[in-house]
């Protein structure tokens, strides 16, 4: 089932407007990297379709079951060890005693952590954190994915590495992903197609495809990188008066 | 196959320094170096990450006795006892008044030997005890409820704060009226005694959980009931557990303010008791044994309950390091 965007407008309280007529239509399966400039209201825009906050105006359609989210910081309960934070997602969404045992063996696996199970979180490095994160979020069994700027505190060792994981993992299970991020490389690594959205208000002004080449091939990655990047700045320097 | 890896990086400032970048800005010709694929298939990607999360993980530390935390509480506790005696030995007042730590000893066999140390310790710590437990029953689900509805807090919170100077003394004489001389007056002035302490330490822990918790909560589809059981109460623990311990050391202070005020009837013989017949009986030694044992069961119960509960709740949580405990 597709997510689609119609019109949605956000205002906080009689402030201005936040989004104004977003409008946009995500794959069941595809990888959707939205992309802007601080404030241009991309938080607010994933949340709304988290649920988490309601549209003032537009209409969107999202599956009925909801959708999985992670933070940009891993925000892992820290009196539980990372086995428990996977287990204490699967037992809210009411699986069983032995089937939570099972699966999250299975997803601690899924993002390299076998190991590290039992460890709490302050004894995780920020990427592992990460990783459970992404294996709770998962553990949630939502089609439709959420990020929001997931890797952005992350040192860029671990981030590179953290992309290749998030194409296996999205290849693996083919979930929805809505990522969300201020980075342009970021969003031609991991998009299929890369959404911009303008600031204050936030509407989508363009997008871009981008194919399997783009992945393995620097230059032609380099080449849209400086293309999207060149219209983000267009769309700042509106904003310098 | 590290080698093609990094021709994709050696290739990658060329075309795209001379692409089709508009070049209106000078800026924006510094955008080369792309991200791409960076590792050669899921057994290398397990190989690196595990790499890494050894590279980036304390070594675990062993922790050893550390025995200045025993010496040196004890240390403090032998130069009191030594300073005291030296006053006692110089004379300066009577021998009654101010009796040495050799005297007090004496009267604490002789009040174990009377079996009167034993029946004043238990009574109270029973009392103290099931006091403090009436008011945690009765604390917690009030505390999580004001935290959790927001009318309730701004109706009750300046209330139970201001319930919190109100020393518990003054429920005394209330009590005696309603309860006369029973036991239902200690418990009931216990009970007021502790439960504003638990009730705010609860709030503040509540107040101080970070509020990414809560969107994950909601997020992960967690009920109310199961936000506030499964989240919200132990995201507050640190709190709540402060404000226990808070709320013990009032319903302990309370206790002996209750049995020092109210003595006969039905009231059996506690520490309070004890210290106040030591007065009627102007025996300093008893008063002081009192007093002493009112501070060791205080103590006793910080290092063994307490204590211990609080440093391993912190270690857990990753909140040790660097204090001074």
């Amino acid at each position: 089932m597709p997510v689609v965007l119609e019109n949605l407008g956000k205002r906080f309280g009689d402030g201005a407007l936040v989004l104004d007529d977003v409008n946009a239509t995500i794959e069941q399966g595809e990888f959707v990297a939205l992309l802007g400039a601080s404030g241009c209201g991309k938080s607010t825009l994933l949340n709304i379709m988290a649920g988490l906050e309601a549209p003032t105006s537009g209409a969107l359609e999202v599956p009925s079951d909801g959708a999985a989210f992670m933070f940009q910081d891993a925000a892992l309960f820290p009196w539980l060890t990372a086995r428990e934070n996977i287990e204490l997602a699967l037992k809210l969404r009411g699986a069983g005693k032995a089937e939570r045992r099972v699966k999250a063996g299975e997803l601690l696996d899924l993002v390299h952590l076998g190991g590290a199970g039992d460890k709490r979180p302050h004894e995780l490095s920020g990427g592992m954190r990460q990783r459970v994160a992404l294996a709770r979020s998962l553990a949630q069994d939502r089609q439709l994915l959420l990020m929001d700027e997931p890797f952005a505190a992350l040192d860029a060792i671990t981030r590179d590495l953290l992309h290749d994981e998030l194409e296996r993992i999205w290849k693996e299970t083919g979930r929805t992903i809505v990522f969300v991020t201020h980075n342009v490389r970021e969003a031609v690594r991991l998009g299929q197609r890369v959404l911009l959205l303008s600031s204050r208000p936030g509407r989508v002004v363009r997008e871009w495809h981008v194919s399997e080449e783009h992945r393995t091939d620097a230059g032609l990655a380099g080449q849209l990188t400086g293309e999207i990047t060149a219209r983000l700045r267009e769309e700042i320097r509106r904003h310098a008066k | 196959m590290p080698s093609k890896f990094l021709s994709h990086y050696a290739q990658a400032a060329e075309p795209a320094e001379s692409s089709l970048i508009p070049s209106s800005d000078p800026g924006s010709r510094h955008i080369t170096a792309a991200l791409t694929r960076s590792s050669t298939g899921s057994a290398d990607l397990r190989e690196l990450e595990a790499g890494l999360d050894s590279l980036q993980s304390d070594a675990a530390r062993r922790a050893r006795i550390d025995w200045s935390r025993i010496l040196l509480p004890v240390a403090a506790i032998v130069v009191l006892l030594v300073a005291w005696q030296l006053y006692v030995s110089l004379g300066i007042k009577r021998r009654d008044l101010v009796p040495g730590p050799l005297d007090v000893l004496g009267q604490f066999g002789n009040l174990w030997a009377e079996g009167k140390l034993q029946e004043a310790v238990w009574t109270s710590l029973q009392r103290g005890l099931i006091g403090f437990l009436i008011s945690v029953a009765v604390a917690t689900p009030v505390g999580l409820l004001l935290a959790q509805v927001a009318p309730l807090r701004r109706a009750f919170g300046p209330l139970i704060s201001g319930l919190q100077v109100l020393p518990s003394v003054a429920w005394v004489p209330a009590a005696i009226i309603w309860f006369g001389l029973t036991d239902a007056t200690v418990y009931f002035v216990v009970f007021m005694g502790a439960i504003p302490s638990i009730i705010n330490g609860l709030i503040s822990g509540v107040d101080q959980i970070p509020p990414q918790y809560r969107s994950v909560g909601k997020v992960l589809g967690a009920s109310r009931l199961q936000l506030a059981l499964r989240i919200i109460l132990p995201a507050a623990l640190p709190g709540y557990l402060s404000g226990l311990k808070q709320g013990w050391a009032f319903s302990w202070r309370s206790l002996m303010a209750a049995e020092i005020i109210a003595v006969g009837g039905s009231i059996g013989f506690g520490l309070g008791s004890m210290l106040n017949q030591g007065r009627d009986l102007s025996d300093m030694t008893i008063v002081m044994s009192a007093i002493l044992l009112i501070l060791a069961v205080g103590i006793l119960i910080e290092l063994l309950v307490f204590g211990p509960i609080e440093k391993r709740l912190l270690r857990r949580r990753g909140l040790l390091a660097g204090s001074t405990r």
